[in-house]
Protein backbone atom coordinates (compact mmCIF):
# COMPACT_ATOMS: atom_id res chain seq x y z
CA UNK A 1 0.00 0.00 0.00
CA UNK A 2 2.90 2.38 0.78
CA UNK A 3 4.49 1.97 -2.29
CA UNK A 4 1.01 3.16 -4.26
CA UNK A 5 0.42 6.06 -2.23
CA UNK A 6 3.77 7.54 -3.11
CA UNK A 7 2.98 8.20 -6.60
CA UNK A 8 0.00 11.37 -5.54
CA UNK A 9 1.88 12.65 -2.85
CA UNK A 10 4.88 13.47 -5.37
CA UNK A 11 2.38 14.23 -7.92
CA UNK A 12 0.24 16.99 -5.50
CA UNK A 13 3.61 18.95 -4.55
CA UNK A 14 4.87 18.13 -7.89
CA UNK A 15 1.87 20.17 -9.08
CA UNK A 16 1.90 23.02 -6.49
CA UNK A 17 5.71 23.52 -7.63
CA UNK A 18 4.68 23.88 -11.25
CA UNK A 19 2.15 26.36 -10.70
CA UNK A 20 3.91 28.47 -8.46
CA UNK A 21 6.56 28.22 -10.84
CA UNK A 22 4.41 28.95 -13.64
CA UNK A 23 2.86 32.39 -12.46
CA UNK A 24 5.50 33.59 -11.71
CA UNK A 25 6.89 33.06 -15.14
CA UNK A 26 3.66 34.01 -17.42
CA UNK A 27 3.19 37.38 -15.06
CA UNK A 28 6.48 38.48 -16.34
CA UNK A 29 5.89 37.18 -19.96
CA UNK A 30 2.73 38.97 -19.75
CA UNK A 31 4.20 41.97 -18.15
CA UNK A 32 7.32 42.28 -21.12
CA UNK A 33 4.73 41.21 -23.66
CA UNK A 34 3.70 44.01 -26.22
CA UNK A 35 0.17 45.55 -25.86
CA UNK A 36 -1.95 43.33 -27.83
CA UNK A 37 -2.52 44.63 -31.42
CA UNK A 38 -5.36 47.10 -31.20
CA UNK A 39 -8.02 46.01 -33.26
CA UNK A 40 -9.26 48.86 -36.07
CA UNK A 41 -11.25 51.36 -34.11
CA UNK A 42 -13.36 51.92 -36.81
CA UNK A 43 -16.04 48.63 -35.51
CA UNK A 44 -15.51 48.19 -32.47
CA UNK A 45 -16.93 45.23 -31.23
CA UNK A 46 -20.23 45.12 -28.92
CA UNK A 47 -21.57 42.54 -26.73
CA UNK A 48 -25.20 41.10 -28.38
CA UNK A 49 -26.94 40.18 -25.15
CA UNK A 50 -28.88 37.25 -27.56
CA UNK A 51 -25.57 35.60 -28.96
CA UNK A 52 -24.19 36.08 -25.14
CA UNK A 53 -27.21 34.33 -23.41
CA UNK A 54 -26.87 31.38 -26.10
CA UNK A 55 -23.37 30.68 -25.75
CA UNK A 56 -23.41 30.65 -22.34
CA UNK A 57 -26.48 28.16 -22.31
CA UNK A 58 -24.20 26.20 -25.15
CA UNK A 59 -21.14 26.45 -22.56
CA UNK A 60 -23.42 24.37 -20.13
CA UNK A 61 -24.83 21.93 -22.59
CA UNK A 62 -21.48 21.10 -23.40
CA UNK A 63 -20.40 20.42 -19.73
CA UNK A 64 -23.53 18.02 -19.29
CA UNK A 65 -22.23 16.24 -22.24
CA UNK A 66 -18.97 15.28 -20.11
CA UNK A 67 -20.18 14.61 -16.42
CA UNK A 68 -23.24 13.31 -16.42
CA UNK A 69 -22.84 12.56 -20.38
CA UNK A 70 -19.94 10.38 -21.08
CA UNK A 71 -19.23 9.85 -17.58
CA UNK A 72 -22.71 7.36 -17.95
CA UNK A 73 -22.47 6.67 -21.52
CA UNK A 74 -18.91 5.31 -20.56
CA UNK A 75 -20.04 3.92 -16.71
CA UNK A 76 -22.48 1.47 -18.23
CA UNK A 77 -20.10 0.22 -20.70
CA UNK A 78 -17.92 -1.47 -18.34
CA UNK A 79 -18.23 -4.79 -15.55
CA UNK A 80 -19.86 -3.47 -12.53
CA UNK A 81 -16.48 -3.45 -10.29
CA UNK A 82 -15.03 -0.25 -12.34
CA UNK A 83 -17.96 2.05 -12.85
CA UNK A 84 -17.28 4.43 -10.52
CA UNK A 85 -13.45 4.16 -11.76
CA UNK A 86 -14.58 4.79 -15.30
CA UNK A 87 -17.08 7.59 -14.26
CA UNK A 88 -14.29 9.00 -11.93
CA UNK A 89 -12.22 9.58 -14.80
CA UNK A 90 -14.99 12.04 -16.86
CA UNK A 91 -15.92 13.74 -13.71
CA UNK A 92 -12.06 14.58 -12.58
CA UNK A 93 -11.11 15.39 -15.81
CA UNK A 94 -13.64 18.18 -16.17
CA UNK A 95 -12.12 19.52 -12.52
CA UNK A 96 -8.81 19.56 -13.66
CA UNK A 97 -8.78 21.12 -16.76
CA UNK A 98 -11.40 23.19 -16.11
CA UNK A 99 -8.23 24.76 -14.04
CA UNK A 100 -5.65 24.11 -16.52
CA UNK A 101 -7.73 26.03 -18.93
CA UNK A 102 -7.94 29.27 -17.04
CA UNK A 103 -4.17 28.94 -16.06
CA UNK A 104 -2.36 28.87 -19.01
CA UNK A 105 -4.81 26.12 -21.17
CA UNK A 106 -6.60 28.73 -22.95
CA UNK A 107 -3.40 31.22 -23.29
CA UNK A 108 -1.59 28.58 -25.16
CA UNK A 109 -4.68 27.63 -27.22
CA UNK A 110 -6.10 30.84 -28.20
CA UNK A 111 -2.86 33.63 -26.81
CA UNK A 112 -0.97 35.45 -29.13
CA UNK A 113 0.49 33.56 -32.33
CA UNK A 114 3.76 33.19 -32.15
CA UNK A 115 5.04 31.74 -35.72
CA UNK A 116 1.56 29.50 -36.19
CA UNK A 117 2.95 26.71 -33.90
CA UNK A 118 1.31 27.50 -30.19
CA UNK A 119 -0.41 30.70 -28.41
CA UNK A 120 2.13 32.68 -26.00
CA UNK A 121 1.22 32.63 -22.40
CA UNK A 122 0.66 36.24 -22.49
CA UNK A 123 -3.06 35.29 -21.10
CA UNK A 124 -1.56 33.14 -18.09
CA UNK A 125 -4.52 33.57 -15.59
CA UNK A 126 -6.75 35.10 -18.12
CA UNK A 127 -4.92 37.94 -18.27
CA UNK A 128 -6.65 40.50 -20.55
CA UNK A 129 -9.27 38.19 -20.97
CA UNK A 130 -12.30 40.07 -19.95
CA UNK A 131 -15.99 41.04 -20.39
CA UNK A 132 -14.54 42.92 -23.55
CA UNK A 133 -15.18 41.05 -27.04
CA UNK A 134 -12.24 39.56 -28.97
CA UNK A 135 -12.54 40.74 -32.80
CA UNK A 136 -11.95 36.81 -33.60
CA UNK A 137 -13.03 34.77 -31.27
CA UNK A 138 -16.93 35.68 -31.44
CA UNK A 139 -17.05 39.94 -31.69
CA UNK A 140 -20.41 39.95 -30.06
CA UNK A 141 -20.01 38.30 -26.80
CA UNK A 142 -17.52 38.92 -24.00
CA UNK A 143 -14.22 37.25 -24.38
CA UNK A 144 -14.66 35.24 -21.34
CA UNK A 145 -17.74 33.62 -22.56
CA UNK A 146 -15.48 32.07 -25.50
CA UNK A 147 -13.22 31.29 -23.56
CA UNK A 148 -15.48 29.50 -21.00
CA UNK A 149 -17.34 27.93 -24.04
CA UNK A 150 -13.90 26.44 -25.35
CA UNK A 151 -13.57 25.19 -22.01
CA UNK A 152 -15.65 22.60 -22.60
CA UNK A 153 -14.34 21.73 -25.17
CA UNK A 154 -11.08 21.05 -23.80
CA UNK A 155 -12.68 19.25 -21.20
CA UNK A 156 -14.43 16.79 -23.09
CA UNK A 157 -11.58 15.64 -25.20
CA UNK A 158 -9.44 13.94 -22.81
CA UNK A 159 -12.54 12.46 -21.34
CA UNK A 160 -13.68 10.86 -24.13
CA UNK A 161 -9.74 8.93 -24.96
CA UNK A 162 -10.58 7.59 -21.36
CA UNK A 163 -12.48 5.09 -23.33
CA UNK A 164 -9.61 3.49 -24.62
CA UNK A 165 -7.74 2.57 -21.14
CA UNK A 166 -11.14 1.90 -19.43
CA UNK A 167 -10.94 -0.84 -16.74
CA UNK A 168 -7.28 -0.59 -16.32
CA UNK A 169 -5.57 2.28 -15.86
CA UNK A 170 -3.65 3.95 -12.30
CA UNK A 171 -5.59 6.83 -11.04
CA UNK A 172 -2.57 8.76 -10.28
CA UNK A 173 -1.37 8.00 -14.15
CA UNK A 174 -4.60 9.45 -15.71
CA UNK A 175 -4.49 12.79 -13.56
CA UNK A 176 -0.87 13.44 -14.57
CA UNK A 177 -1.87 12.04 -18.47
CA UNK A 178 -4.71 14.30 -18.56
CA UNK A 179 -2.46 17.62 -17.50
CA UNK A 180 0.48 16.31 -19.95
CA UNK A 181 -1.94 15.89 -22.80
CA UNK A 182 -4.38 18.90 -22.34
CA UNK A 183 -1.41 21.09 -22.10
CA UNK A 184 1.20 19.35 -25.32
CA UNK A 185 -1.39 17.79 -27.50
CA UNK A 186 -5.19 19.56 -27.09
CA UNK A 187 -4.10 23.35 -26.93
CA UNK A 188 -1.29 22.94 -29.54
CA UNK A 189 -3.70 21.67 -32.04
CA UNK A 190 -6.69 23.93 -31.13
CA UNK A 191 -4.37 26.56 -31.49
CA UNK A 192 -3.24 25.49 -35.31
CA UNK A 193 -6.98 24.93 -36.30
CA UNK A 194 -8.66 27.28 -33.93
CA UNK A 195 -6.44 29.74 -32.66
CA UNK A 196 -4.78 31.52 -35.85
CA UNK A 197 -2.15 28.15 -36.43
CA UNK A 198 -0.88 27.67 -39.12
CA UNK A 199 -3.46 24.88 -39.90
CA UNK A 200 -6.16 27.93 -40.34
CA UNK A 201 -3.86 30.17 -42.33
CA UNK A 202 -4.01 27.22 -44.81
CA UNK A 203 -8.20 27.31 -44.68
CA UNK A 204 -8.70 24.14 -42.87
CA UNK A 205 -12.63 24.04 -41.71
CA UNK A 206 -13.40 22.13 -38.43
CA UNK A 207 -16.72 23.86 -37.03
CA UNK A 208 -16.82 22.28 -33.79
CA UNK A 209 -13.70 20.28 -33.33
CA UNK A 210 -13.63 17.06 -35.89
CA UNK A 211 -9.96 17.29 -35.50
CA UNK A 212 -9.74 19.26 -32.58
CA UNK A 213 -11.75 16.52 -30.36
CA UNK A 214 -12.84 13.93 -32.06
CA UNK A 215 -9.53 12.92 -34.34
CA UNK A 216 -7.68 14.05 -31.22
CA UNK A 217 -9.31 11.71 -28.82
CA UNK A 218 -9.88 8.76 -31.22
CA UNK A 219 -6.03 8.96 -32.85
CA UNK A 220 -4.62 9.34 -28.87
CA UNK A 221 -6.95 6.09 -28.01
CA UNK A 222 -5.51 4.18 -30.36
CA UNK A 223 -2.01 5.08 -28.67
CA UNK A 224 -3.38 3.86 -25.20
CA UNK A 225 -4.73 1.02 -26.49
CA UNK A 226 -1.51 -0.02 -27.83
CA UNK A 227 0.71 1.20 -25.03
CA UNK A 228 -1.57 -0.17 -22.04
CA UNK A 229 -2.25 -3.72 -23.84
CA UNK A 230 -5.21 -5.68 -23.41
CA UNK A 231 -7.39 -6.13 -20.20
CA UNK A 232 -6.73 -9.16 -18.61
CA UNK A 233 -9.49 -11.67 -19.93
CA UNK A 234 -9.73 -9.51 -23.49
CA UNK A 235 -11.37 -12.12 -26.12
CA UNK A 236 -12.11 -14.80 -23.51
CA UNK A 237 -13.93 -13.76 -20.31
CA UNK A 238 -17.07 -12.49 -20.38
CA UNK A 239 -16.77 -8.59 -20.43
CA UNK A 240 -19.95 -6.86 -21.38
CA UNK A 241 -21.33 -4.01 -20.52
CA UNK A 242 -22.81 -4.19 -16.89
CA UNK A 243 -25.63 -1.39 -17.53
CA UNK A 244 -26.88 -0.72 -20.86
CA UNK A 245 -29.51 1.47 -19.64
CA UNK A 246 -27.35 3.80 -18.37
CA UNK A 247 -25.40 3.86 -21.27
CA UNK A 248 -28.25 4.89 -23.30
CA UNK A 249 -29.28 7.67 -20.87
CA UNK A 250 -25.44 8.99 -21.75
CA UNK A 251 -26.25 8.93 -24.96
CA UNK A 252 -29.22 10.65 -24.74
CA UNK A 253 -26.97 13.11 -22.52
CA UNK A 254 -24.39 13.88 -25.16
CA UNK A 255 -26.96 14.14 -28.05
CA UNK A 256 -28.79 16.85 -25.73
CA UNK A 257 -25.26 18.39 -24.87
CA UNK A 258 -24.08 18.08 -28.74
CA UNK A 259 -26.59 21.18 -29.60
CA UNK A 260 -24.18 23.17 -27.51
CA UNK A 261 -21.34 22.07 -28.98
CA UNK A 262 -22.21 22.27 -32.61
CA UNK A 263 -25.01 25.01 -32.81
CA UNK A 264 -22.92 26.96 -30.00
CA UNK A 265 -20.16 26.75 -32.59
CA UNK A 266 -22.06 29.77 -34.48
CA UNK A 267 -21.44 31.92 -31.44
CA UNK A 268 -24.49 33.54 -31.87
CA UNK A 269 -27.89 33.18 -31.41
CA UNK A 270 -28.54 33.13 -35.15
CA UNK A 271 -29.52 31.49 -38.37
CA UNK A 272 -25.95 30.01 -38.53
CA UNK A 273 -27.14 28.61 -35.33
CA UNK A 274 -30.39 27.13 -36.45
CA UNK A 275 -28.68 25.68 -39.81
CA UNK A 276 -25.87 23.68 -37.39
CA UNK A 277 -28.55 22.61 -35.12
CA UNK A 278 -30.42 21.00 -37.92
CA UNK A 279 -27.82 19.60 -39.73
CA UNK A 280 -26.34 17.84 -35.56
CA UNK A 281 -30.43 16.20 -35.49
CA UNK A 282 -30.46 15.05 -38.79
CA UNK A 283 -26.62 13.73 -38.94
CA UNK A 284 -27.52 11.60 -35.36
CA UNK A 285 -30.58 10.17 -36.32
CA UNK A 286 -29.38 9.08 -40.04
CA UNK A 287 -25.91 7.67 -37.92
CA UNK A 288 -28.42 5.87 -35.38
CA UNK A 289 -30.69 4.58 -38.10
CA UNK A 290 -27.70 3.64 -40.43
CA UNK A 291 -25.83 1.92 -37.89
CA UNK A 292 -29.43 -0.04 -36.60
CA UNK A 293 -29.73 -1.25 -39.91
CA UNK A 294 -25.81 -2.16 -40.59
CA UNK A 295 -25.69 -4.45 -37.81
CA UNK A 296 -29.62 -5.93 -38.46
CA UNK A 297 -28.13 -6.66 -41.96
CA UNK A 298 -24.64 -8.41 -40.56
CA UNK A 299 -25.40 -9.71 -37.35
CA UNK A 300 -29.35 -10.11 -37.62
CA UNK A 301 -30.41 -8.25 -34.89
CA UNK A 302 -30.76 -4.12 -34.30
CA UNK A 303 -29.25 -3.96 -31.01
CA UNK A 304 -30.26 -0.87 -28.42
CA UNK A 305 -26.67 -0.39 -27.95
CA UNK A 306 -26.27 -0.23 -31.65
CA UNK A 307 -29.27 3.06 -32.28
CA UNK A 308 -27.29 4.72 -29.38
CA UNK A 309 -23.49 3.85 -31.03
CA UNK A 310 -24.41 5.11 -34.34
CA UNK A 311 -26.36 8.70 -33.03
CA UNK A 312 -22.90 9.11 -31.70
CA UNK A 313 -21.24 8.26 -34.42
CA UNK A 314 -23.27 10.73 -36.93
CA UNK A 315 -23.09 13.84 -34.22
CA UNK A 316 -18.95 13.14 -33.81
CA UNK A 317 -18.70 12.96 -38.04
CA UNK A 318 -20.91 15.94 -38.59
CA UNK A 319 -19.29 17.76 -35.91
CA UNK A 320 -16.65 19.43 -38.55
CA UNK A 321 -19.45 20.09 -41.42
CA UNK A 322 -22.34 21.09 -38.60
CA UNK A 323 -21.66 25.18 -39.55
CA UNK A 324 -20.62 24.84 -43.33
CA UNK A 325 -23.09 21.81 -45.27
CA UNK A 326 -26.62 21.32 -45.84
CA UNK A 327 -29.69 19.22 -44.97
CA UNK A 328 -28.75 17.02 -47.80
CA UNK A 329 -25.08 16.89 -46.73
CA UNK A 330 -26.04 15.96 -43.12
CA UNK A 331 -28.66 13.12 -44.40
CA UNK A 332 -25.29 11.56 -46.08
CA UNK A 333 -22.83 12.62 -43.80
CA UNK A 334 -24.97 10.04 -41.38
CA UNK A 335 -25.47 7.28 -43.24
CA UNK A 336 -21.75 7.28 -43.60
CA UNK A 337 -21.34 7.33 -39.85
CA UNK A 338 -23.48 4.88 -39.12
CA UNK A 339 -22.30 2.25 -41.58
CA UNK A 340 -18.17 3.02 -41.64
CA UNK A 341 -18.14 3.35 -37.47
CA UNK A 342 -20.18 0.21 -37.69
CA UNK A 343 -17.48 -1.83 -39.52
CA UNK A 344 -14.48 0.01 -38.21
CA UNK A 345 -15.80 -1.22 -34.41
CA UNK A 346 -16.04 -5.06 -36.16
CA UNK A 347 -13.21 -4.86 -37.73
CA UNK A 348 -11.16 -4.05 -34.13
CA UNK A 349 -11.22 -7.36 -33.73
CA UNK A 350 -9.02 -8.55 -37.00
CA UNK A 351 -6.63 -5.73 -35.27
CA UNK A 352 -6.36 -7.07 -31.78
CA UNK A 353 -6.11 -4.07 -29.88
CA UNK A 354 -8.01 -3.63 -27.21
CA UNK A 355 -9.94 -0.14 -27.99
CA UNK A 356 -12.07 -1.19 -25.01
CA UNK A 357 -15.21 1.53 -25.68
CA UNK A 358 -14.33 1.99 -29.21
CA UNK A 359 -12.76 5.96 -29.29
CA UNK A 360 -10.79 4.77 -31.96
CA UNK A 361 -13.97 3.38 -34.40
CA UNK A 362 -16.68 5.91 -33.72
CA UNK A 363 -14.71 9.01 -32.46
CA UNK A 364 -11.25 8.60 -34.89
CA UNK A 365 -12.89 7.19 -37.28
CA UNK A 366 -15.81 10.01 -37.61
CA UNK A 367 -13.92 12.77 -37.12
CA UNK A 368 -11.89 12.30 -39.92
CA UNK A 369 -14.52 11.06 -42.27
CA UNK A 370 -15.95 14.36 -41.13
CA UNK A 371 -13.01 16.80 -41.96
CA UNK A 372 -13.21 14.77 -44.68
CA UNK A 373 -16.89 15.51 -45.93
CA UNK A 374 -16.68 18.87 -44.79
CA UNK A 375 -14.11 19.42 -47.77
CA UNK A 376 -16.95 17.80 -50.18
CA UNK A 377 -20.08 19.84 -48.95
CA UNK A 378 -18.71 22.76 -47.39
CA UNK A 379 -20.94 25.29 -48.93
CA UNK A 380 -20.54 29.43 -48.74
CA UNK A 381 -23.95 29.83 -49.49
CA UNK A 382 -24.46 28.29 -46.11
CA UNK A 383 -21.93 30.23 -44.13
CA UNK A 384 -19.91 32.66 -45.99
CA UNK A 385 -17.19 33.03 -43.31
CA UNK A 386 -16.65 29.42 -44.66
CA UNK A 387 -15.48 27.95 -47.68
CA UNK A 388 -16.98 26.06 -51.17
CA UNK A 389 -15.72 22.22 -51.11
CA UNK A 390 -14.88 20.02 -53.96
CA UNK A 391 -19.09 19.61 -54.77
CA UNK A 392 -19.16 23.73 -54.70
CA UNK A 393 -16.45 23.79 -57.48
CA UNK A 394 -13.38 23.99 -55.19
CA UNK A 395 -10.94 20.89 -55.52
CA UNK A 396 -8.30 22.68 -53.31
CA UNK A 397 -10.30 22.70 -50.13
CA UNK A 398 -10.22 18.61 -50.31
CA UNK A 399 -6.71 19.21 -50.41
CA UNK A 400 -6.46 21.31 -47.42
CA UNK A 401 -9.16 18.84 -45.57
CA UNK A 402 -7.10 15.79 -46.31
CA UNK A 403 -3.59 18.18 -44.66
CA UNK A 404 -5.44 18.67 -41.55
CA UNK A 405 -7.01 14.65 -40.99
CA UNK A 406 -2.89 13.63 -41.98
CA UNK A 407 -1.25 16.63 -39.66
CA UNK A 408 -3.97 15.43 -36.65
CA UNK A 409 -4.11 11.47 -37.05
CA UNK A 410 0.16 11.88 -36.51
CA UNK A 411 0.02 14.55 -34.17
CA UNK A 412 -2.25 13.21 -31.94
CA UNK A 413 -0.90 9.30 -32.60
CA UNK A 414 3.01 10.48 -32.21
CA UNK A 415 1.84 12.61 -29.49
CA UNK A 416 0.18 10.59 -27.26
CA UNK A 417 2.66 7.87 -27.68
CA UNK A 418 5.38 9.75 -26.13
CA UNK A 419 3.35 10.98 -23.52
CA UNK A 420 2.09 7.23 -22.24
CA UNK A 421 5.92 5.88 -22.79
CA UNK A 422 7.19 8.86 -20.39
CA UNK A 423 4.15 7.98 -17.45
CA UNK A 424 5.05 4.15 -17.87
CA UNK A 425 8.57 4.96 -17.25
CA UNK A 426 8.05 6.96 -14.22
CA UNK A 427 5.08 6.34 -12.28
CA UNK A 428 3.61 3.36 -14.45
CA UNK A 429 0.75 3.55 -16.08
CA UNK A 430 -1.61 0.37 -15.85
CA UNK A 431 -2.92 -1.20 -12.58
CA UNK A 432 -1.13 -4.99 -11.52
CA UNK A 433 -2.94 -7.92 -12.30
CA UNK A 434 -4.42 -8.26 -8.95
CA UNK A 435 -5.39 -4.71 -8.99
CA UNK A 436 -7.22 -4.93 -12.16
CA UNK A 437 -9.10 -8.21 -10.97
CA UNK A 438 -10.62 -6.54 -8.11
CA UNK A 439 -11.73 -3.60 -10.30
CA UNK A 440 -10.86 -0.37 -10.20
CA UNK A 441 -13.60 0.90 -7.59
CA UNK A 442 -12.30 -1.41 -5.03
CA UNK A 443 -8.77 -0.83 -5.76
CA UNK A 444 -8.19 2.73 -6.99
CA UNK A 445 -11.25 4.27 -4.74
CA UNK A 446 -12.20 1.67 -1.92
CA UNK A 447 -15.85 2.26 -2.74
CA UNK A 448 -18.35 0.21 -4.46
CA UNK A 449 -20.94 0.82 -6.86
CA UNK A 450 -23.52 -1.58 -6.09
CA UNK A 451 -23.15 -2.73 -2.03
CA UNK B 1 -39.07 -38.08 4.92
CA UNK B 2 -38.05 -37.23 1.50
CA UNK B 3 -36.52 -34.09 0.19
CA UNK B 4 -37.59 -33.49 -3.40
CA UNK B 5 -35.28 -30.82 -5.23
CA UNK B 6 -36.53 -29.43 -8.21
CA UNK B 7 -34.79 -27.10 -10.79
CA UNK B 8 -37.20 -25.43 -12.81
CA UNK B 9 -37.83 -22.78 -15.47
CA UNK B 10 -37.90 -19.83 -13.39
CA UNK B 11 -41.43 -17.65 -14.72
CA UNK B 12 -43.38 -21.29 -13.65
CA UNK B 13 -41.96 -20.37 -10.13
CA UNK B 14 -45.16 -19.12 -9.04
CA UNK B 15 -48.06 -21.80 -10.32
CA UNK B 16 -45.92 -24.46 -8.96
CA UNK B 17 -46.13 -23.11 -5.71
CA UNK B 18 -49.56 -22.32 -5.76
CA UNK B 19 -50.36 -25.85 -6.28
CA UNK B 20 -47.85 -27.47 -3.82
CA UNK B 21 -49.48 -24.88 -1.04
CA UNK B 22 -52.61 -26.17 -2.29
CA UNK B 23 -51.59 -29.56 -1.93
CA UNK B 24 -50.75 -29.23 1.58
CA UNK B 25 -46.79 -28.79 1.21
CA UNK B 26 -46.52 -26.14 4.40
CA UNK B 27 -43.04 -24.68 3.82
CA UNK B 28 -40.63 -24.25 1.20
CA UNK B 29 -37.26 -22.94 0.02
CA UNK B 30 -35.92 -21.36 -3.34
CA UNK B 31 -33.09 -19.97 -4.92
CA UNK B 32 -31.99 -18.86 -8.05
CA UNK B 33 -29.40 -20.69 -9.58
CA UNK B 34 -27.32 -21.13 -12.87
CA UNK B 35 -26.72 -24.26 -14.58
CA UNK B 36 -27.28 -26.40 -17.99
CA UNK B 37 -28.26 -29.49 -18.72
CA UNK B 38 -29.54 -30.18 -22.24
CA UNK B 39 -30.82 -26.79 -23.29
CA UNK B 40 -27.69 -24.58 -24.73
CA UNK B 41 -27.39 -21.39 -23.53
CA UNK B 42 -27.71 -18.46 -25.28
CA UNK B 43 -25.84 -15.99 -27.32
CA UNK B 44 -25.26 -11.93 -26.73
CA UNK B 45 -23.64 -9.48 -28.98
CA UNK B 46 -22.37 -6.26 -28.07
CA UNK B 47 -20.99 -3.95 -31.05
CA UNK B 48 -20.44 -7.12 -32.96
CA UNK B 49 -18.45 -8.87 -29.97
CA UNK B 50 -20.29 -11.85 -29.08
CA UNK B 51 -20.78 -13.86 -26.20
CA UNK B 52 -21.94 -17.33 -25.53
CA UNK B 53 -23.80 -17.79 -22.08
CA UNK B 54 -24.06 -21.27 -21.06
CA UNK B 55 -24.87 -21.74 -17.90
CA UNK B 56 -29.04 -20.39 -17.95
CA UNK B 57 -30.42 -19.21 -15.14
CA UNK B 58 -32.87 -21.41 -13.67
CA UNK B 59 -34.94 -21.54 -10.03
CA UNK B 60 -34.17 -24.18 -7.22
CA UNK B 61 -37.29 -25.28 -5.02
CA UNK B 62 -36.68 -27.60 -2.08
CA UNK B 63 -39.42 -28.56 -0.06
CA UNK B 64 -39.04 -31.34 2.32
CA UNK B 65 -42.06 -33.70 3.09
CA UNK B 66 -43.86 -36.31 4.87
CA UNK B 67 -43.12 -40.11 2.71
CA UNK B 68 -46.41 -40.60 1.37
CA UNK B 69 -46.78 -37.00 0.24
CA UNK B 70 -43.72 -37.44 -2.23
CA UNK B 71 -45.17 -38.88 -5.40
CA UNK B 72 -48.29 -36.37 -5.16
CA UNK B 73 -45.63 -33.60 -5.34
CA UNK B 74 -43.35 -34.80 -7.86
CA UNK B 75 -46.08 -35.27 -9.75
CA UNK B 76 -47.65 -31.99 -9.08
CA UNK B 77 -44.38 -30.60 -10.00
CA UNK B 78 -44.21 -32.13 -13.12
CA UNK B 79 -47.74 -31.01 -14.37
CA UNK B 80 -47.25 -27.26 -13.88
CA UNK B 81 -43.71 -26.76 -14.34
CA UNK B 82 -43.47 -28.75 -17.57
CA UNK B 83 -43.83 -26.73 -20.86
CA UNK B 84 -42.49 -29.34 -22.95
CA UNK B 85 -39.69 -27.59 -24.49
CA UNK B 86 -35.84 -28.17 -23.38
CA UNK B 87 -34.59 -26.98 -20.19
CA UNK B 88 -38.07 -27.39 -18.30
CA UNK B 89 -35.20 -28.83 -15.54
CA UNK B 90 -35.12 -31.59 -13.20
CA UNK B 91 -36.24 -33.49 -10.11
CA UNK B 92 -34.28 -34.78 -7.74
CA UNK B 93 -35.84 -36.92 -4.45
CA UNK B 94 -33.53 -38.10 -1.54
CA UNK B 95 -34.59 -40.02 1.84
CA UNK B 96 -33.89 -37.20 4.56
CA UNK B 97 -32.62 -38.41 8.40
CA UNK B 98 -33.89 -35.48 10.37
CA UNK B 99 -35.31 -32.81 10.50
CA UNK B 100 -35.75 -30.13 13.65
CA UNK B 101 -38.20 -27.45 13.84
CA UNK B 102 -35.75 -24.48 15.41
CA UNK B 103 -38.54 -23.12 18.05
CA UNK B 104 -40.10 -25.69 19.29
CA UNK B 105 -37.07 -28.65 19.36
CA UNK B 106 -39.92 -31.00 17.60
CA UNK B 107 -38.34 -33.43 15.50
CA UNK B 108 -39.00 -35.90 12.38
CA UNK B 109 -42.52 -35.50 10.83
CA UNK B 110 -43.94 -33.28 13.21
CA UNK B 111 -41.08 -30.80 12.40
CA UNK B 112 -42.48 -30.67 9.01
Amino acid sequence: MERRKKPGGILAVGAVAFLLWMFAVGGTAAQEAAPPPSAPAAAAPKVDTGDTAWVLTSSALVLAMTMPGLALFYGGLVRNKNVLGTIMHSFVILCLVSVIWVLWGYSLAFGPDVRGVTGSLGWFGLRGVGGEPHPTYGSTIPHQVYMLFQLMFAAITPALVTGAFAERMRFSALLVFTALWSTFIYCPLAHWIWGGGWLAKMGALDFAGGAVVHISSGWAALACALVLGKRKGYGTAYLAPHNLPMTLLGAGLLWFGWFGFNAGSALGANALAASAFLATNTAAAMGALSWMATEWLHRGKPTTLGVASGAIAGLATVTPAAGFVGLLAAILIGLAAGAVCYTAVVWKGRFGYDDSLDVVGIHGVGGAMGIFATGLFASKAINSAGADGLFFGNPGQLVVQVTTIGVSVVFALVGTFIILKLIDWTIGLRVDAEDEERGLDLSQHEERAYS
Amino acid sequence: MKKIEAIIKPFKLEEVKDALTELGVYGMTVSEVRGFGRQKGHKEAYRGTEYTIEFVPKTKIEVVVVDKLADKVIETIIRTAKTGSIGDGKIFVSNLEEAVRIRTGETGDRAL
